[in-house]
């Protein structure tokens, strides 16, 4: 078996008091897609920006190919610059887009290339072109954020993470913030990643995204990792009370 | 009214408006410069740093410009800064106006959602690249208008210059009315100047703002 590409242990996360992950376990293997589903203010979010410490989490390790992210070693915080070159490699995308409002689309994609990878204007808008272009984007390169559908938006936030080539890619409910008709575009790029072998940990409420392109599916409730498991087996036979609940008022909610 | 008397005066009030005009550029300039430093070091200094500069921000902002400027220029030689009245004048200035920009960089800045900063984060982008790429840019635009607006407010402080002898438009005014009892004249000048200065930078500032902001407003 091979190496996981994100490997979680014992992972704890407090805001105050608060215990907002608890004992977390979890193996992200490298080319697949793994969903992360559960109720609202179960730790989803958190457990995901703890995988590139955009939230610092207090106990437990969180590996990336094998090297601790965010401490030097257990309790001794890693330098801000080895921080910041493990996060090159891993791309994030996140609910309200965050493209940068003041750049066009396709400087929004080539800023990283140019202030973190240190690439040419040239080089990097010549990547940036690319890598709009895999999303579709060819013809609003120019375009400001303010004058793109949240669906193109979206694109161009996935863009700019792909064209850093990143060994893993985090998503964030990508497409809780878009208008229904707009879900399809961004999930269609998504699912031309995972076929691509990218290695994908995905929030998400779209149950039809986690059960028919992830190739595992976690799920969470109350900052526990309560089961892992294919989405055949999270779907369709939820050994936990839980996740049945949880499927059950999902369905509710859906149908009409 | 007796406005022949301004073809002795109109000189001297024209170079008063000149040394206020200038008095205020360069005012607002440091001052700014200055608002700026303070709300980076806000944001990013440790604790300490913080409150040492908090407490400038309290005497300076609790206490008259005019209390400042008496102490800078003629308590100042008392402990080796002998200043000329430009000097101190525009020192008096910048000290003054430095709290305020400080306090609208700061809304500023807290205006540009985290979300982008985080998005910057996640890419591995340094903070000093973040602050100048991201952080300044979509902050200043947000303070923009507050900026303007206290600048407008600057004009009307330099007024105060006059009592530390900086030969600016209301020293002139001063000047004039003492001179030839002509106070309803003199003031009217000093009125109609201030209305030139201020009416053309809310303009330079609002066509400034439409251009700057024209790719961060949503289209609906
Ligand atoms: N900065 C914070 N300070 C305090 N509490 C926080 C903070 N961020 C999150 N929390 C709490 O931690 C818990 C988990 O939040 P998180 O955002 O990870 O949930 P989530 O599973 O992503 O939910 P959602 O589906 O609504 O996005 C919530 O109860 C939330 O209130
Ligand atoms: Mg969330």
């Amino acid at each position: 078996m091979q190496a996981s590409a994100v490997e979680i242990r014992k992972v704890n996360k407090y805001y105050g008091p608060f215990h907002a992950l608890k004992d977390v376990d979890l193996s992200i293997p490298p080319g697949k897609v793994t969903c992360l589903i559960g109720p609202s203010g179960s730790g989803k979010s958190t457990l995901l920006r703890c995988i590139n410490f955009l939230e610092e989490y207090d106990s437990g390790e969180i590996r990336i190919d094998g090297q601790l992210i965010g401490y030097e070693t257990p309790g001794r915080k890693m330098s801000g610059r080895k921080l910041r070159e493990m996060r090159r490699s891993i791309g994030m995308v996140f609910q309200q887009f965050n493209l940068w409002p003041h750049m066009t689309a396709k400087e929004n994609v080539a800023e990283g290339l140019i202030r973190v990878r240190g690439l040419s204007k040239a080089e990097a808008e010549t990547r940036a072109a690319e890598a709009l272009t895999k999303v579709g984007l060819a013809d609003k390169m120019e375009n400001h954020p303010s004058r793109m559908s949240g669906g193109q938006q979206q694109r161009v936030a996935i863009a700019r993470a792909i064209a850093m080539e990143p060994r893993l890619m985090l998503f964030d409910e990508p497409t809780s913030a878009l208008d229904p008709e707009l879900v399809g575009e961004v999930l269609n790029v998504m699912k031309t990643l995972a076929s691509e072998g990218m290695t994908m940990v995905v929030v998400t409420h779209e149950m039809g995204f986690a059960a028919h392109v992830a190739d595992q599916v976690a799920f969470m409730e109350k900052g526990e990792l309560v089961a892992v498991d294919s989405p055949q087996g999270i779907f369709h036979a939820p050994k936990d009370q839980r996740i049945q609940n949880f499927l059950r008022t999902y369905h509710e909610r859906n149908s009409f | 009214m007796e406005w022949s008397i301004l073809e002795q005066y109109g000189p001297s009030l024209l170079r008063g408006f000149g040394v206020t005009v200038l008095c205020w550029i360069l005012g607002t300039i440091f001052g700014m410069a200055l608002g700026l430093v303070i709300a980076l070091v806000q944001r990013y200094a440790p604790r300490f740093v913080g409150w040492i500069v908090q407490a400038y921000i309290e005497v300076i902002r609790g206490t008259p410009f005019l209390v400042q400027l008496f102490v800078l220029y003629y308590g100042g030689p008392l402990i080796g800064l002998r200043l000329d009245a430009i000097p101190a004048g525009l020192l008096g200035l910048t000290l003054y106006g430095s709290p305020y920009f400080a306090e609208i960089f700061r809304a500023g800045f807290r205006a540009v959602p985290h979300g982008q900063i985080e998005a910057a984060r996640a890419i591995g982008m340094a903070e000093p690249t973040i602050v100048r790429r991201i952080l300044l840019p979509l902050g200043l635009v947000s303070s923009l208008p507050a900026l303007v607006n206290f600048s407008i407010i600057l004009t009307k402080e330099t007024v105060i210059l006059s009592i530390i002898t900086v030969p600016e438009l209301m020293y002139q005014v001063g000047r004039m009315s003492a001179e030839t009892y002509r106070y309803l004249e003199a003031n009217l000048v000093l009125a109609l100047f201030f209305w030139v200065l201020v009416e053309a930078i809310s303009r330079v500032g609002r066509r400034v703002e439409t251009r700057i902001t024209k790719h961060l407003i949503e289209r609906t």
